[in-house]
This record gives C-alpha cells, sequence and structure tokens, in this order.
C-alpha cells in the first residue's frame, strides 16, 4: 500500500443552477394563471359595455398629461392574453428550474390591476394619482408602526401594543400640538407617547417576565379606555384648546415633485410621509449594517449567546423597544396632525394589528414589511375609490378587498417564514 | 498573573451542583478538569465566566477579588471561554458571529464585515483550520461550528482560556492541532482550564490534573498516572476502557444504498454517487473530517434531506422520498449529531423526551392519550440504567449537564425494537464509565441482528466499535476497508488518498 492515487472529486462550486425546491418555485405559476383566469371570468361573465378613463394627471399639475380613455372590454381582453403570456413564461421558467423573476411578478400585477380598473370603472374615470397618492396617505401609520414592530420583534419582543402606541401618539399629538401650537410640538409628543407605551411594555415584558402577547393586549385596551375617557372629559369640553392642532402642510420638493404621476404621489406630500422614507431607510441600514443592528439580532435570536459576548440582553432589548416605541409613535402623530387635525376616540381603527399583520407578512424585514403595509393601504384606498365610482362589485366584498389582495401576495409570493428564535421568550439568567 | 477560585458553591434548587470548590490556575500553565457527566464541571466554568452568581465563595485575579455580574466583567478581567454548548447564533454567518460582541467598525457604527472575514481566516489559517467566514452556522456540521467557537474564543487574545470539552467533535488531526495552539498559548503565557472526557488529550497535555466527583474536588492527579487510574479516580471503580465484542455473523443484506446523491438547496453537492451495504448483525463505521458528507449521510437515511437521489433500501423498504415518521415507523433508530438542536425538547421533562418518537401510539399512548404510569416507570428504569445523573425523570432536559443529555438521546434510541441504528457521535461529551455502557449496548444491538451504521469523528471508537470502515471524503467514498486497517492508512484515506489495492 505504498502507492496512492488522489481520488478524482468532480463536485461542487460546478454543478447545475441552483435547484429550487420545485413545492415553492410552483406556488407562482399558479398563483399567475389563477389571477388570469380570474380576469378572464370578469368578461366572460359580466362583460360591461362602455369606455373607461385613466386620469394620469393631478389638479395642480404644471403640464397636463392626457387622459387616456380605452374601451373596457376591449382592454380586459388584451389584458387577459398579456396575463397568459406571463404566466407562461413563469411556467416555462419554473419547467426549467428557475424561479420567477420578482419584476416579471411586479408587472403581471400592474397590469391585471389595470384590467380589474377598465372593468370596474367602465363609462367612468379612474383617478390613478389620486389613487395611488391616497394609498401612500393611508399606509403611513401602517409604515411606522410595521417598522416599531419588526425593531422590538428583532430584539425579542413581541409588541402587540402597536395599536396602542398609535392611538395614544395620536392623541398626545393632538393636545400637544394644540398647546404648543405647532405640528411639531405635537410630533415630539407623539413619538414621546409611543415611547411611554414600550416602556410599560418593557418594564412587564423584559423585567418581570409577563407574557408579552398578555401584557401588549391589555395595553390596547388600556390605551382606549384612557384616550376615551380623557376626551369624553376633557377634550370634548374645550376643543379649541386643546383638540385643535395646526397640521403639517404639503410640502412639494422642487424637480422630484414635477415628474409626471410618481411627482404627486410621492414627492407632494407632507413631512411626515418624508419622514416615513427615511425612517425606513435608516432603520435597515441599522439593523443589517451597524454594531447596534447586529447586537438587536443577536438578542433576538440567541440571548445566551449573546450575553456570553459581554452583550446586556435585557439592556439592548429596552433601547431598542424604546426606540421602536418613539417610532410607532410618530405613526399615531399622522392620525390628528395631518388632513383632518383632530382627535377622535379609537380612531386608529385596529390600524396596529395590520401594522403587525404586515410585520410577519414582511418576514421581519423592515423593506417587505413596509411593502406590505403599502399594499394593504393601496387595498384599502382601492376599495374607497371604487365605491365612489359606483363599482359592480357588493361592498362586502370591497371591503375584504385589502385583506384578501394581502393575503395572496403572501401566500403567493413569500416564502417559508421563520420568527426570530427568541421572539416572545423573556431572558432570565441561569 | 494567578486566577483562583475559593470555595465556589452553586446550587439549583436542591441540588448542589458545585459544593465548595477551590482551584488556581496560573500564567502558563494547563489545568485539566475531569469528572463524571454531571459532575459539575460546566457550571463551575459558568460561574468563573460570569453566566452564573455563585451562592458562595469568590473568584480573585491577582489575590485581588473579582466583581462578577455578567460575561462583560469576566471578558473584562481577560477570561475567555469555548462554551460545550455552542454560543453561536444559529442565522448569522461566521464571522458575524465570531465578530459579536466585539465588532470593528467603520463610519457612524457600520459595521466592517471585511475585517470580520480577514480576522476568521487569519486565526483559521493561524490554526490550520478550514472555515468560510461567509458560511450560515446553521447549515453546519457540528465539528465545523465547534472550529468556528474555538475561533471566536481565541479571537479575543484572553488570559485566561477556558476550553469545555472542545474536543468532543473534533477529529484526531483537528484535536492533535488544537493542543498544538494550546501548547502556544501557554507559551505566550495564557492559562488555560481544559475539561475533556478523553484521557489520552489530558494527559498529552495537562500540568494539573483536579478531579471532580458529584460537585467536589475529590483529588489531584499527575499527568504521568495511566488512563485506568484516572478513569477509576474519576468514576469512583474501575472502568474497562477496551470494547471486547466477538466477532461479528453478519447475516444476509439488509441494508443497501446505491449511488445516493445529495444536493442542498442552494445548489452544493453533499453526496455524489455513494453506494454501500450493511448486513444484519454488522457495524458499518463511517470515518472521514467532519463537513465531507457525512452529516448529510444520516439526513438522507432518516428522511431529513430535500433533494435526494438514488435508493435507500432497508429490508423491503425504499426509504427515499419517505417521511421521517414513515422512516422510524420501519424501525430506525437515530443518533443525531447536535443533542440539542435534533435530539432533545430543552423544555420537555426527560420522561416527555424519552417517548418522542414513540407519540403515536403503543406502549406509550393509548387511545389519545398519554400513559403516565407506564412512561414513568418506563424513564425510570432508563434513569437509572444508563446512569443519567438528574434530580429525578421530572427534571428538563436543558438543566442536564451535556453528557447527561446525550444519555437520554441514546437510551431512547436503543430502547426499542430496531431494524437498522443510525448513530451519529453516540457518545459525544459522554464520560469513560458511561462510554463503556453505550459501546456494550451497541454491539448488543448489533448482536440482536440489526444492521448499524456508525458516524464518528472518534477513530478509536470507529475501529473499536466497526466490523467494516468506510471513509468518505468530499461526498464520495474513497474506500471501504477492514476494521484492522493501520491507521495511517485510514488517515491517509481521509485526506482523499486511495490506497493502492482497495475498492471504492
Ligand atoms: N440550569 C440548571 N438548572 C438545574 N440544574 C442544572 C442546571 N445546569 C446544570 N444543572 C445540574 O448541575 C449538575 C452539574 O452539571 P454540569 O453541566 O456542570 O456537569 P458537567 O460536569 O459539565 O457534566 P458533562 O461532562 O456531562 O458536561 C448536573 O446534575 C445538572 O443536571
Ligand atoms: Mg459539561
Amino acid at each position: 500500500m505504498s502507492t496512492t492515487a488522489k481520488v478524482p472529486v468532480p463536485i461542487d462550486e460546478s454543478a447545475e443552477p441552483a435547484a429550487v425546491p420545485l413545492r415553492t418555485a410552483l406556488k407562482a405559476p399558479i398563483l399567475l394563471g389563477v389571477v388570469t383566469m380570474l380576469v378572464a371570468l370578469l368578461i366572460a361573465f359580466k362583460a360591461r359595455a362602455g369606455k373607461t378613463t385613466f386620469r394620469l394627471a393631478a389638479d395642480t399639475d404644471f403640464f397636463d398629461l392626457p387622459a387616456v380613455t380605452v374601451p373596457s372590454t376591449a382592454t380586459v381582453a388584451t389584458v387577459v392574453v398579456l396575463l397568459a403570456l406571463g404566466t407562461a413564461a413563469s411556467a416555462l421558467l419554473v419547467s426549467r428550474g428557475r424561479r420567477t423573476p420578482l419584476w416579471l411578478i411586479a408587472i403581471f400585477a400592474v397590469v391585471a390591476m389595470v384590467g380589474f380598473l377598465a372593468w370596474a370603472a367602465a363609462g367612468r374615470t379612474v383617478p390613478v394619482v389620486g389613487l395611488l397618492g391616497g394609498s401612500i396617505a393611508l399606509a403611513v401609520p401602517l409604515v411606522f408602526g410595521a417598522l416599531g414592530g419588526v425593531l422590538g420583534e428583532r430584539a425579542g419582543v413581541v409588541n402587540i401594543a402597536i395599536d396602542g402606541q398609535l392611538l395614544f401618539g395620536a392623541f398626545a399629538a393632538a393636545i400637544f400640538g394644540t398647546v404648543v401650537g405647532s405640528p411639531w410640538g405635537g410630533l415630539v409628543a407623539a413619538m414621546l407617547a409611543g415611547a411611554l407605551v414600550a416602556l410599560v411594555l418593557g418594564f412587564f415584558a423584559i423585567t418581570y417576565f409577563v407574557d408579552q402577547v398578555i401584557v401588549g393586549v391589555v395595553l390596547n385596551v388600556l390605551v382606549i379606555g384612557l384616550t376615551s375617557f380623557l376626551f369624553g372629559q376633557v377634550l370634548a369640553e374645550n376643543p379649541q384648546e386643546l383638540n385643535a392642532p395646526d397640521h403639517f402642510e404639503r410640502i412639494p420638493i422642487p424637480v422630484l415633485g414635477e415628474i409626471p404621476v410618481i411627482g404627486p404621489v410621492l414627492f407632494r406630500q407632507t413631512i411626515l410621509v418624508y419622514l416615513m422614507y427615511a425612517a425606513v431607510v435608516i432603520v435597515a441600514w441599522a439593523l443589517y449594517r451597524t454594531k447596534w443592528g447586529l447586537r438587536v439580532r443577536a438578542v433576538g435570536e440567541h440571548p445566551k449567546a449573546a450575553d456570553t459576548v459581554g452583550i446586556k440582553v435585557n439592556r439592548t432589548r429596552y433601547t431598542t423597544l424604546l426606540i421602536a416605541g418613539l417610532i410607532a409613535g410618530a405613526g399615531g402623530a399622522t392620525y390628528t396632525l395631518v388632513s383632518v387635525p383632530q382627535f377622535g376616540e379609537e380612531m386608529t381603527d385596529g390600524a396596529g394589528y395590520i401594522a403587525l399583520a404586515a410585520v410577519i407578512f414582511g418576514r421581519w424585514d423592515p423593506v417587505r414589511a413596509t411593502l406590505a403595509a403599502l399594499l394593504f393601504g393601496f387595498a384599502t384606498n382601492l376599495s374607497g375609490v371604487l365605491s365612489v365610482l359606483g363599482s359592480p362589485v357588493p361592498s362586502q366584498f370591497m371591503l375584504m378587498l385589502p385583506y384578501v389582495v394581502t393575503i395572496i401576495a403572501v401566500a403567493g409570493l413569500v416564502g417559508a417564514s421563520r420568527a426570530p428564535a427568541a421572539d416572545g421568550v423573556p431572558y432570565r439568567k441561569g | 498573573m494567578t486566577l483562583e477560585l475559593r470555595g465556589i458553591t452553586k446550587r439549583f434548587g436542591p441540588l448542589v451542583a458545585n459544593d465548595r470548590i477551590s482551584l488556581t490556575v496560573n500564567e502558563g500553565e494547563i489545568l485539566a478538569l475531569l469528572g463524571e457527566n454531571g459532575a459539575g464541571k460546566s457550571t463551575l466554568m459558568n460561574v468563573l465566566y460570569g453566566l452564573y452568581q455563585a451562592d458562595e465563595g469568590e473568584i480573585l485575579l491577582d489575590g485581588a477579588p473579582l466583581k462578577m455580574s455578567g460575561p462583560g466583567d469576566a471578558m473584562a478581567a481577560g477570561i475567555g471561554m469555548v462554551h460545550q454548548h455552542f454560543m453561536l447564533v444559529p442565522v448569522f454567518t461566521v464571522a458575524e458571529n465570531v465578530m459579536l460582541g466585539n465588532e470593528a467598525t467603520g463610519f457612524a457604527g457600520t459595521l466592517d464585515l471585511d475585517a470580520a472575514r480577514q480576522r476568521v481566516r487569519e486565526i483559521s489559517q493561524r490554526f490550520g483550520f478550514d472555515v468560510d467566514p461567509d458560511a450560515l452556522v446553521e447549515t453546519l456540521p457540528v465539528g465545523v461550528q465547534q472550529r468556528v467557537e474555538i475561533i471566536k474564543a481565541l479571537s479575543r487574545d484572553a488570559r485566561v482560556l477556558v476550553f469545555d470539552e472542545p474536543t468532543a467533535v473534533l477529529t484526531p488531526q483537528e484535536t492533535d492541532e488544537l493542543m498544538e495552539i494550546m501548547r502556544q498559548l501557554r507559551a505566550s503565557g495564557t492559562a488555560i482550564v481544559f475539561i475533556s472526557h478523553k484521557l489520552r488529550e489530558v494527559r498529552a497535555i495537562a500540568d494539573r490534573i483536579t478531579v471532580i466527583r458529584r460537585g467536589a474536588v475529590v483529588g489531584e492527579a499527575s499527568p504521568t498516572a495511566t488512563n485506568a487510574e484516572l478513569a477509576a479516580l474519576m468514576v469512583g471503580r474501575p472502568v474497562e476502557l477496551t470494547v471486547h465484542k466477538e466477532p461479528a455473523q453478519p447475516g444476509p443484506e439488509a441494508f443497501v444504498v446505491k449511488d445516493l446523491r445529495v444536493v442542498d438547496d442552494t445548489g452544493h453537492t453533499h453526496l455524489d454517487g455513494i453506494s454501500f451495504s450493511i448486513a444484519r448483525g454488522e457495524v458499518l463505521g463511517v470515518a472521514g473530517v467532519q463537513g465531507n458528507g457525512q452529516t448529510e449521510l444520516t439526513e438522507a437515511i432518516m428522511g431529513l434531506q430535500s433533494h435526494v437521489r438514488g435508493s435507500i433500501r432497508l429490508g423491503e423498504h425504499e426509504l427515499v422520498g419517505k417521511s421521517v415518521r414513515k422512516v422510524l415507523d420501519a424501525g430506525v433508530g437515530f443518533v443525531p449529531e447536535d443533542r440539542q438542536v435534533d435530539g432533545l425538547v430543552g423544555g420537555f421533562t426527560i420522561a416527555e423526551n424519552l417517548m418522542l418518537n414513540r407519540s403515536h401510539g403503543k406502549p406509550f399512548v393509548s387511545a389519545g392519550t398519554i400513559r403516565n404510569g407506564y412512561l414513568e416507570e418506563f424513564a425510570q428504569t432508563k434513569l437509572v440504567e444508563y446512569d443519567v445523573r438528574a434530580s429525578g425523570i421530572q427534571a428538563k432536559a436543558s438543566q442536564l449537564s451535556g453528557g447527561n443529555q446525550q444519555k437520554v438521546v441514546v437510551a431512547r434510541e436503543l430502547s426499542r425494537d430496531l431494524s437498522l441504528l443510525v448513530a451519529a457521535q453516540p457518545t459525544r461529551g459522554v464520560d469513560v464509565g458511561s462510554i463503556e455502557f453505550i459501546h456494550k449496548q451497541v454491539v448488543a444491538t448489533r448482536d440482536a441482528g440489526v444492521p448499524v451504521l456508525l458516524v464518528s469523528t472518534e477513530l478509536d471508537e470507529i475501529v473499536a466499535l466497526s466490523d467494516r470502515i468506510m471513509v468518505l471524503y468530499r461526498g464520495q467514498v474513497v474506500g471501504i476497508v477492514p476494521a484492522d486497517t493501520p491507521r495511517e492508512t485510514l488517515g491517509l484515506m481521509m485526506a482523499g488518498e486511495r490506497p493502492e489495492g482497495t475498492a471504492a
């Protein structure tokens, strides 16, 4: 056995392109196929005569884009053909063992939406800018709330109290915005109010190991009770002195705001919306690119491991939760410092729970959670716009729309999701 | 510099894990701690590292008492530790794990990942480890995770280093490298506490040996003592260190693997068309450096891998494509390599863990209800039989010492009628007395006519138990050789060299 021969090793790197598990890959073409069928059914069974107009310009635009008018049925038919092509392309890719690219899905979604609107608004005009711009406005508190939720859960604290933070933020913003006489005062107060709720949550959940879901729910109920009581007893008595804050004006951004469609939708908004853009970018950057973010994630995944390298687990959880509270509180300010500057009982209407859903749908990722919140805002606004236009869909179905859209998008496109391993688990030392 | 532990007592409820233990470690010295499973070694080291607060006693550094409120204080005092149960974040990369808590940063607190990768490469190179800084820790076999844990501790430049069973899943070569590292560290003045159940290593490297039994120091031993003397001091009785087994009486071939290929989600090939068979009443040992496909082989058999091609036949059954439940129902026993991830549910009691693989029906469940009386009786018997040191069958698995957790897993897998046993690192972290027992059980399983697939990084174990040895290298079979093949040849094969005259 003196001579030896090297075993030939032809493996690794080179191999075929990454094999995607078939079950996951199949979801996309199946979903696209179903959507294509649904749109096809619209003209097959309930074709609507007339023309649909898409108005692309906002009232205040400097140069007008002409409105586009199309025949309803013919448009839907064209859309069905396009959708079928998209589905086929996706199926072809999957049969070759590839994934369906995201851009294909995005284009598909836009085309499908055009088809649906052409059908639903036959004989009328769709205000495209209003539809999209309104979506953003509706999504702002959801995005702030979701960002706060993502941060908390990434550090291992489940935050059911987002709704309480939004509501308390809205309340504080109304009062302090009025008293200070500037919406900025209201915004700061809202953020502090959110942080205060977070502090109470942390006190019970982190320091006293109380079940986080229960504390969260209790806090929500507490905030509803407290604000409703004070509203009835104090605010309603002195609306001028306490419940009439100045509101933030729209600030068009030069140049960017002039871009057709996108400009009025994204860049002629209030400062709160710009703050939201900044918050998304900063949270994503901080969570993934900074030392602080690495520690937050470590604490949420494996607190004991974090402890053994000298990271103070509970202190990190507290600070993260407080920052998350500041962010969620800012979301609350959008209720009382924007269009209707006034606080009303239970005015968040459970938005915090939707934000929580966006956290999970967004797989605990700030950018994905933001997209989920935006999608939700869009679907909500769509149902509103369509009912104004007098859509043929029963109103109950329109109310379901935001939830259905979100579920389809998530179930169809988001892969298996996994929460931070120590999410909701208090850390006790041995 | 001298580190002194004085009169340390640590209790968990009624259990006294450390009973007035005193120790000193000096600069440039390696102190070995020996003791049975559950003797209290890890507990003592966790006290030293600030993870546990001692109930009594104090820790002195150069005569001055150290105030320890957490690991941060220990680290500040220059104490580092390689944990028995790795303290790695599974979803982080190797580089992120190594830098955590000690991050290199650039502008505004941004992570400098390049620096961390560089650091990982530097240390791996210096000490001869092969680790990819960008690999996700959860995808790595335990042997590689062990290297990461060691790299993490070495990257901190500690003055006192605790190694809690760092060699449990290392190959002999890697162990030799680690011992060389420890010698270098000792020469540069580091004080080292080394815990291992492998007496050969302890004798080779220790300057002094302290033996702990049931929470108290029972004596000091000299590194020149024999294995048998050390084992007896540790366990309190003479221990048989070699396995007695009759030559195998192989029956018909019962377990046949043909052209098995395993690819992971990223398209990486882990097993590249391997074929082998095991007869009834035969032990096939799988040797090879961790990360050459052993983990994937056992997982493919159990139905835990998703892209498997080829065939795995157990008697009449084809196992490829079957669910884990079906594989278990076919009578396959499985000791996974990582007891804490795949072997136990930490928050469950010992009794509950003992019935995990039979939670669907007889004998533990009837009419959808757990038969608690039967379970308790069963658990009680196994506790005694396997010498599991615990406060009782209702103790949580996560509160057991590492070796005792391992015994629970082995007890569960070996206590039902099997048609195949797949055992990966069955004696990982188990003390000499219990190794003796587990080895006897494996041989008894074989003698009952069960084919056994044994995976171990411990060549001694492979040689002692196997009837034939298969060596894997980069997902391929280098060769299947008789158990009496010389070690040098096995060593060469593990590096991918195929000796002339052996068939692949
Ligand atoms: N967190 C805990 N809660 C309760 N009991 C514990 C805990 N940690 C350890 N113990 C008990 O303390 C005793 C000593 O455990 P320890 O982990 O120190 O043993 P060890 O000497 O390291 O053993 P091994 O060689 O198996 O690793 C064991 O009986 C164990 O069950
Ligand atoms: Mg231990």
